[in-house]
């Protein structure tokens, strides 16, 4: 059993935990993910470890509640614990020396690219960070960025906060005025990803996204969370999370992630029922 | 005196009526009653030669077992058992015993052999329901401690007999539940897992310490297991990995399964519950299941439990080269699956939303045989047609996981990335480290693995008595 240290609202619906964590929290490096079980009956969630407290043995993992299980946790209090921790899992981050990075990061894709962009710093990174969200809301992370990164900017979708625009507007901006990157950190919903690659391609810009497939055991022995990289099979749990995003079939991959879309539906109605039922008879 | 007439054909096993079981996850066989156990163990002719045991990898004295139960004397067989093998009620159920001791039977000449595995799965069934345990105090503890890597039927065979010895020994496994195939593969209806988990707790009682969530290669490499952990040798049982998918378009349509994620989404992860569990499955209407082995019949007869109606299964050669035991063939066609012999997939088709909805085939005739003996089928021109199929899984076989060979990079490997290991002790040429099971074959069975872990033990136990003995011998891999 893994207790939850502590728990705290980033945004709506987007949690920040720290968990206990010893094995998992000693050997982690940027970029790679744990699978938590939060019960008996739970199923194996894939979450990008944002970070960890070597002494305190935790990690620290940022969820937004989507489906019914990421919305049970999120439900979880501190001192609640979860049953079942593993990792950490995937490749580390391919990080090199010197680097002048641009980490992009699309609403909770943030979580996952702060690690990154911490990992890029402490070998001497020049790292700029743009990071965008729905709403002023939706921004994660943005004090903890502007501790670690050299510049960070802000998008909002309505303008609530920081530039108005995508966050592919910000780094067309950037590139308009000159500026340029060895590499480009993208993580976020899909279309995001895709959008950010649509801006690199052309020039040329080494891209790297993160995946978060539909993944079941993480150890590379199921093959569910496969994907298309430059034509080839790639398992995302041992060959990646990262790829690079110029050659990710992100069509597959987006049809893919709405395999079971009816039954995540259904499992979240009935969740709610329950919520409902127990509300009721307290 | 007057000759002893001997029953020709083996008490048949008890059998849920197949209608109702291709809807119910609940066991195929019901096991044998006492009076038919008893009834059949008076078969066995107690022969001296006792061929039997020569066919058992893990050497259980077969024919002192029988007779035991011959004389209804269940403890004792239930202990005869247990001397020689951890999981007896995981064997009885899954072990090929049609081709290993049972293949061997004197009775079996003329006649039908003696039903041991139904025997041994009556005894340690027995044994369980009436407490019986495992009483024989444990050697003194040596003070040597080993890691074994994966909690499989390898593990769990290295794992028992080192603790029996005396050290101290702690399994490593990689997901939430310890048992490897026997959890993740097997499905309920053919092991239930209340059963695997009986004779997991068999092991905690001899002192072994099993800790999951752990995934080495990635939460400890080998070498931390030594440098940080202190363990001074190491196993390694990870089993069969990383599944295989044949290069044709559409196999990653939604709908598409490999056997391992379509089982472990059933078997490890309870999605035949959803959603009182959380995982979900597709439950298809028309399932192609293509493959010949004992795999691909779990598969299929899965689909069937989750609703199908339509099972097909899908094989390149005839039900001669099939290398599914004969028992789970015929109760796959009992239950309905459609076998499609002499054909294989060509590509799977989409609809407009990437899902599954047909699959194209091209029918085979056999040719000449090739490497592993048997004919290799040939496709002929100008055959293909379609099946209308929602979900499509595949059974054709593994790679091996990388995620130790990744991380441990003196540890030899073949072509294929299986472990190198020597065939008598299990040892590998990097010091102390020994391995066994699929991860060293390829994909075979429970028992062949349970096979590799006692060797592996009994060389374990000589290094750490003496670590200049590693038990490698170039020659014999």
């Amino acid at each position: 059993m893994h207790r939850i240290l502590s728990k705290e609202v980033l945004a709506p619906d987007v949690v920040r935990f720290w968990i206990e964590g010893t094995h998992v929290a000693r050997k982690r490096k940027p970029g790679q993910f744990v699978i938590i079980r939060i019960n008996d009956e739970g199923e194996r969630i894939p979450l990008t470890i944002a970070d960890v407290d070597k002494t305190r043995g935790a990690i620290s993992i940022i969820v937004q509640g989507v489906g019914k299980s990421t919305r049970q946790l999120n439900a979880m209090a501190e001192g609640d614990a979860i049953l079942d921790l593993a990792g950490p899992l995937g490749r580390p981050t391919e990080l090199h020396p010197n680097r002048t990075v641009c980490c992009i990061g699309g609403g909770i894709g943030t979580a996952v690219v702060y690690p990154i962009a911490c990992g890029f710093k402490a070998l001497h990174g020049d790292v700029t960070a743009i990071i965008g969200g729905r709403t002023k809301d939706f921004v994660i992370l943005e004090q903890e960025l502007r501790a670690v990164a050299d510049q960070v900017i802000v998008t909002t979708d309505d303008g609530s906060y920081g530039e108005k625009g995508l966050v592919t507007d910000a780094l067309r901006r950037l590139i308009a005025e000159g500026r340029t990157f060895d590499e480009v950190v993208a993580v976020g919903p899909l279309p995001m990803m895709r959008a950010v690659v649509e801006v690199t391609r052309p020039l040329n810009i080494p891209t790297t996204v993160s995946l978060n497939p539909v993944m079941v055991d993480g150890t590379g022995m199921c093959g569910g969370c496969r994907v298309s990289v430059d034509g080839e099979q790639k398992f995302v749990c041992v060959d990646g999370p990262e790829f690079n995003g110029l050659l990710v079939d992100f069509e597959e991959l987006g049809a893919r992630l709405r395999a079971y879309r009816e039954q995540e539906q259904e499992a979240l109605k009935v969740y709610h029922e329950q919520q409902a039922c127990r509300a009721q008879a307290t | 005196m007057a000759k002893k007439i001997i029953q020709k054909t083996k008490n048949p096993m008890p059998l849920q009526d197949p209608h109702e079981r291709a809807h119910n996850f609940d066991e195929v066989a019901l096991g044998y009653t006492v009076d038919l156990a008893v009834l059949e163990a008076k078969r066995c002719i107690q022969c001296k030669n006792e061929p039997c045991v020569a066919g058992c990898p893990v050497e259980i004295d077969i024919r002192k077992f029988i007779q035991q139960v011959a004389d209804r004397n269940f403890e004792g067989a239930f202990h005869t058992l247990l001397e020689r093998n951890v999981l007896p009620a995981v064997c009885g159920r899954v072990c090929p015993q049609e081709d290993q001791c049972e293949v061997k039977c004197t009775l079996g000449i003329k006649n039908e052999p003696v039903a041991i595995g139904r025997l041994e799965r009556f005894v340690a069934d027995h044994g369980a329901l009436l407490k019986f345990t495992d009483d024989t105090p444990p050697a003194p503890p040596t003070g040597h401690k080993v890691a074994v890597v994966g909690s499989g039927p390898a593990g769990l065979t290295v794992a028992a007999d080192l603790a029996k010895m005396g050290h101290g020994v702690t399994i490593f496994e990689a997901l939430h539940k310890a048992g490897g195939v026997l959890v993740y593969g097997i499905p309920e209806f053919r092991l239930p897992k209340a059963i695997v988990q009986r004779e997991i707790d068999g092991l905690k009682h001899l002192g072994v310490e099993i800790k999951v969530n752990h995934v080495i290669g990635q939460t400890f490499t080998v070498d931390e297991l030594f440098t940080e952990l202190g363990y001074e040798a190491v196993f390694i049982g990870t089993g069969a990995g990383l599944p295989t998918f044949p290069k044709i378009p559409g196999i990653n349509l939604i709908g598409v399964y490999s056997a391992n994620e379509y089982l472990t989404r059933s078997n490890l992860m309870k999605a035949y519950q959803f959603p009182i569990f959380d995982t979900p499955t597709i439950r298809g209407r028309n399932v192609a299941v293509i493959g010949g082995g004992n795999t691909a019949m779990d598969a299929v007869r899965t689909s069937l439990r989750l609703g199908a109606d339509n099972a097909y299964l899908i094989y390149r050669r005839t039900r001669k080269e099939m290398p599914a035991r004969v028992e789970e063939v015929e109760h796959a066609e009992e239950e309905g699956v459609q076998i499609m012999m002499l054909a294989a997939p060509t590509a799977v088709l989409a609809d407009e939303k990437s899902r599954v909805r047909a699959m194209r085939c091209i029918k085979m005739e056999l040719g000449e045989p090739d490497a592993s003996g048997r004919r290799s089928p040939v496709p002929q021109k100008g055959s293909e047609f379609d099946i209308e199929v929602d979900t499509v899984v595949f059974a054709i076989g593994q790679g091996a996981n990388p995620l130790i060979r990744n991380t441990t990079p003196d540890l030899p490997v073949n072509k294929w990335g299986n472990v190198l290991a020597d065939d008598d002790t299990g040892a590998t040429q990097k010091a102390g480290v020994f391995a066994g099971g699929d991860i060293v074959t390829g994909g075979a069975t429970v028992i062949s693995a349970m096979g590799a872990g006692r060797k592996a033990a009994r060389a374990i136990d000589t290094y750490l008595r003496n670590p200049s003995v590693d038990g490698y011998s170039p020659t014999d891999i």
